[in-house]
């Protein structure tokens, strides 16, 4: 059958009415897909059909519009299978955002507290490294300490406390070979701001004190011994209270601890 | 083409589409429902639940098996004539064989406004009474051929040819106009 013999032979018709069987219909959507002319036919058919039965409608019923239209906004959340499907997985891509987004945060907040404590313990390490290398050094100092005291030709001098401090005791290392003293003066008070005390080599009869040095960082040093150089022979020693920076000649009303080597 | 992406719109559940759709069909259906259960309280009824059945059901449309309005078309005619073989109905109505689309043509004042029926029947008149049957059973009733041809005592394989001499009467006759 060609186009026009399929055109005329009625079934166009039948097709549009539906009084076609499944088979029959599906062979003309066949026919209408590849021939256009048969296509623009069919439309022809359904246009004057449409007119015919609009003819036969008593009236217009476009105001059940309205009505209907409310019906199926309540309806469409249910029907429409697949509008059903895209909004369980809009939710679920929503869940699922907000989970990533409280993740990030959360992961964020991790990291920066993660963050936070590497560098506590960065400065607690670089403490304890300081600390140990302190440690070393003390020990370092400790053993040169022990090895002055047991020199043989150490002389330990007792400094008593005068009636300024009775408490302020202090003890006198004297090498003269080696030209040092330590003074250990664990039990001097702290001195008053502003205040420094000073140790002084003397010289008896007649009495010539000849400065050694300050007692510098008397409140930090730990151990409080302190090394001088001592040039002088020494007869005695004494230790004043002087202004910061110190003094030409030694303010004897300050004179917190004297001691005299006996031998 | 523009059809066809109306249509998958509405398959998709977009109430636009739907608004249009029922502007394009509303009239054509209810001129359908009308010719069959006579009666515009119920054909107004039986119009919405159309509707809704074409909103429902309209992904389970499938082009390959016809035209969009072929399957509306089926829709209202069912619907019309469950309307007519329920309870409520049997008594109010002898047989739907005895009514067709013409006498709502001669008593209609003006029906859709788009078409003058008064003008229309004119030509329907022209068409004869063989082919106003034909085209009542078969468009508006939903006879298939065999129950059509033995409702006009004709034989069955003259029912498409004799149709479609029909219907190109009517498209003659409408262009006309």
């Amino acid at each position: 059958m060609n186009e026009k013999e399929y055109i005329s032979s009625g079934i166009l018709e039948l097709y549009v009415y539906g009084a076609l069987s499944k088979s029959e219909s599906a062979e003309v959507t066949r026919m209408l897909k590849k021939h256009p002319e048969m296509r623009a036919e069919v439309e022809e058919i359904e246009e004057a059909l449409m007119n015919l039965s609009e003819a036969a409608a008593p009236s217009n019923r476009e105001f059940l519009l309205a009505p209907l239209k409310e019906k199926i906004s309540q309806r469409s959340r249910n029907i429409p299978v697949r509008k059903k499907r895209t909004n369980w997985s809009a939710l679920l891509g929503w869940a699922a955002s907000i989970l990533l987004l409280v993740g990030l945060f959360l992961m964020f907040k991790n990291n920066s507290e993660l963050r936070e404590s590497l560098q506590a313990l960065e400065a607690e390490n670089a403490q304890i490294e300081s600390e140990i290398a302190e440690a070393r050094n003390d020990a370092a100092k400790s053993r040169e300490l022990l090895n002055t005291l047991r020199d043989r030709n150490i002389l330990k001098v007792p400094l008593d406390g005068l009636d300024i401090a009775p408490e302020a005791y202090a003890t006198a290392y004297y090498d003269d070979e080696k030209d040092l003293t330590l003074i250990d003066a664990q039990n001097l008070p702290e001195p008053p701001r502003g205040m420094v005390y000073q140790v002084w080599s003397l010289k008896m009869s007649p009495l010539v004190p000849s400065s050694l040095g300050l007692l510098d960082d008397f409140v930090e040093d730990e151990d409080k011994i302190f090394v001088l150089d001592n040039p002088n022979i020494s007869e005695g020693f004494g230790i004043t209270l002087e202004p910061a920076g110190g003094s030409e000649t030694p303010t004897m009303e300050m004179l917190y601890s004297l001691g005299v080597i006996t031998s | 083409m523009q059809q066809d992406l109306l249509i998958a719109q509405l398959q998709e559940g977009n109430e636009k589409a739907f608004e249009r759709i029922y502007q394009l069909y509303a009239t054509s259906m209810y001129g359908i429902i009308f010719s069959i259960v006579r009666d515009e309280k119920i054909s107004e009824e039986i119009l919405q639940d159309v509707f809704l059945k074409i909103w429902d059901n309209a992904p389970s449309y499938d082009s390959d098996q016809g035209r969009f309005f072929t399957w509306i078309l089926n829709i209202a005619r069912n619907a019309s004539i469950d309307k007519l073989r329920s309870k409520e109905f049997k008594n109010k109505r002898s047989d739907l064989k005895d009514y067709d689309f013409t006498e709502i043509l001669e008593t209609s004042s003006n029906a859709s406004g788009k078409i003058d029926a008064i003008g229309l029947q004119k030509y329907i008149d022209l068409l004869g009474p063989v082919c106003k049957k034909l085209i009542d059973l078969l468009f508006f009733k939903g006879f298939t051929q065999k129950e059509s041809a033995e409702e006009l005592q004709i034989p069955l394989g003259t029912v498409k040819t004799k149709n479609r001499v029909c219907i190109d009467k009517l498209r003659a006759n409408i262009s006309k106009r």
